[in-house]
């Protein structure tokens, strides 16, 4: 018996490859148009209206004191991040620690300096002189080997970086913490095994694992210190946000110079979202 | 012939789970000895004690004349600093059954970590041994290659040179074929063989009973925390006294 020859649709060229045709989306091609008019919108109202005052803008833009300030902010922000997470480094081992005492530590830390608000904690250390108008170093409840007045010691820029960084510390904690248990445990066993010192475990086999999942979280926090850094402005530090502020109160060009403020930002962040992109692109080498 | 490996009365549990019962264990120099039990009958916990991986609770275990972790005073054991249990360590290689290969560093990188950080061995020296190494394992052209990049007998297979990078005086494997592929078995088995001729003392877990008639000096069979029945593998595989031996290789042959 002989199957009836099937009669294909359409005539196949042996010579010729089917060419495809891709299918059209004209919802998606309406969608991108509707954007497309709002975006125009949004321009011409920036443009336009003459409130915004572009010439003051790029007037202030690269003004000495503005440049100064944005030198200040990021100042704080290097401080504040690279304080808070050495230390934060350091409360996620205790935290990871076998010992009781060092782990409750490490766990009321975070909590406390997770708790009150930022504001709040950079108040308490500008005003730490009311409560303490001397500090010294010495035994605990015995007899001091240094001692200095408290003012002195701490001036607006060192409360700042202070609450900046113990504030930071906090958060910083959690992630270390977060990273160093997503390194599968076998990794731990094998440098073990292989007989290598512990810091040596730690800095070259488990921390770079770690980075992986720490990066992307510690990218949020710098992105979110660097605008966070605004709020020291109650403590008359010249930061971005004060020095605008200072200008605009004296001439008036309020958006004009919140609209400064606000590039500014925006160029740092930029920066640093390009600076992560390779470092994850670092970390995640030997993935994928 | 000197002993390279001797457990003493090895107790262990973890909580109220008593793992080890009292295992009395002798390997020889140049010897070659396989493990063979049920799962959860604690040959990985065993293996793990013979490089303080996992502390006893009771009992000795002594790896070329060391005693492993402690230091004896009298009839007391006292605890060593953890740079001399590394130090230890650096005796003995060991090849997990994941590989545990170091990810993010190279296969040159993973085979010279140990002898340059633990050993303090100098680069110029180290550089040859890993070329040497990873020659004998067959993966000279993988050097540079991540280990992601290898396929799981390929992986083991560096495991295997990174464990021997120490110049260990024994060699502990715990399962090493039991995360391949079937087809990738032949290859790691192959390697370990050839160890195992050129006279390298080495404890081998694993569940290929033909690999253990071929290259065993002698087979042991470990049931619920103690070693039942050990003889050459002749005898315990094909004439065990043991009906619990004799139950289990049943399942396994
Ligand atoms: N770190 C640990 N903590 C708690 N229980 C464990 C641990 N390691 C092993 N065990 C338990 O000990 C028993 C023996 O385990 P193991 O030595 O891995 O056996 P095997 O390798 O023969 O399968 C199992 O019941 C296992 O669950
Ligand atoms: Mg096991």
């Amino acid at each position: 018996m002989t199957l009836p020859e099937v009669q294909s649709p359409v005539h196949q060229d042996a010579e010729r490859p089917l060419e495809v045709v891709t299918a059209r989306h004209p919802l998606r091609w309406l969608a991108a148009a509707c954007v497309l008019v709002v975006l125009a919108m949004v321009a011409s109202a920036l443009v336009t209206n003459p409130a915004w005052e572009w010439d003051v803008v790029g007037q202030y833009l690269f003004a000495p004191s503005v440049v100064r300030s944005v030198l200040l902010t990021l100042e704080l922000t290097v401080l504040g991040i690279g304080l808070g997470f050495a230390l934060g480094t350091v409360l996620a081992l205790m935290r990871l620690s076998a010992n009781r005492l060092l782990s409750s530590v490490a766990w009321g830390y975070v909590w406390l300096f997770r708790s009150v608000p930022l504001i709040l904690q950079l108040l308490f250390w500008y005003n730490l002189a009311l409560l303490y108008p001397r500090l010294s170093v010495g035994v605990p409840f015995g007899p001091a080997f240094f001692d200095f007045g408290t003012m002195d010691l701490i001036g607006p820029l060192t409360a700042a970086v202070l609450g900046l960084a113990l504030h930071q510390a906090a958060y910083a904690a959690e992630i270390v913490r977060g990273g160093l248990l997503s390194v599968d445990h076998g990794q731990r066993e094998a440098a073990a095994a292989l007989g290598l010192p512990p810091a040596r475990r730690l800095f070259r086999i488990i921390l770079p694992q770690a980075m992986r999942t720490i990066v992307p979280n510690a990218g949020n926090e710098i992105i979110g210190l660097v605008k966070g850094t605004s709020v020291v402005y109650i403590m008359a530090l010249p930061e971005l946000f004060y020095q605008v502020q200072v200008i605009y109160n004296r001439n008036g060009r309020v958006m004009a110079l919140l609209l400064v403020a606000a590039i500014w930002y925006l160029i740092l962040t930029t920066i640093l979202s390009i600076v992560q992109h390779y470092v994850e692109r670092f970390y995640g080498r030997g993935r994928a | 012939m000197s002993s390279m490996v001797e457990l003493r009365g090895v107790h262990k549990s973890f909580g109220s789970l008593h793992v080890l019962r009292g295992v009395d264990l002798d390997v020889r120099q140049g010897q070659v000895l396989v493990i063979v039990g049920p799962s959860g009958s604690g040959k990985s916990t065993l293996l793990r004690t013979i490089n303080h991986l996992e502390k006893v609770d009771r009992g000795s275990v002594r790896v070329d004349g060391d005693l492993l972790g402690y230091r004896q005073v009298g009839d007391r054991l006292h605890e060593l600093p953890e740079r001399e249990v590394l130090r230890q360590r650096t005796k003995i290689g060991f090849v997990f059954q994941a590989f545990n290969l170091f990810p993010h560093l190279t296969v040159r990188q993973n085979l010279m970590e140990a002898p340059l950080s633990a050993q303090r061995r100098p680069r110029t020296e180290v550089e040859p041994l890993a070329e040497r190494l990873l020659a004998r394992v067959g993966l000279a052209d993988k050097a540079d290659a991540y280990p992601r990049t290898l396929s799981g007998g390929q992986q083991q297979r560096v495991a295997i040179a990174r464990a021997l990078a120490l110049e260990p005086k024994l060699l502990l494997f715990d399962e090493p074929t039991s995360a391949l592929d079937p087809e990738l078995v032949g290859e790691v088995l192959d390697v370990i063989k050839d160890l195992a001729r050129g006279g390298t003392t080495m404890i081998v877990i694993t569940h290929e009973i033909g690999f253990a008639r071929e290259v065993a000096d002698s087979v042991a069979f470990m049931d619920a925390g103690l070693i039942v029945e050990l003889g050459p593998p002749a005898q315990l595989l094909d004439n065990p006294t043991h009906e619990r031996t004799r139950a289990f290789l049943s399942k396994v042959l």
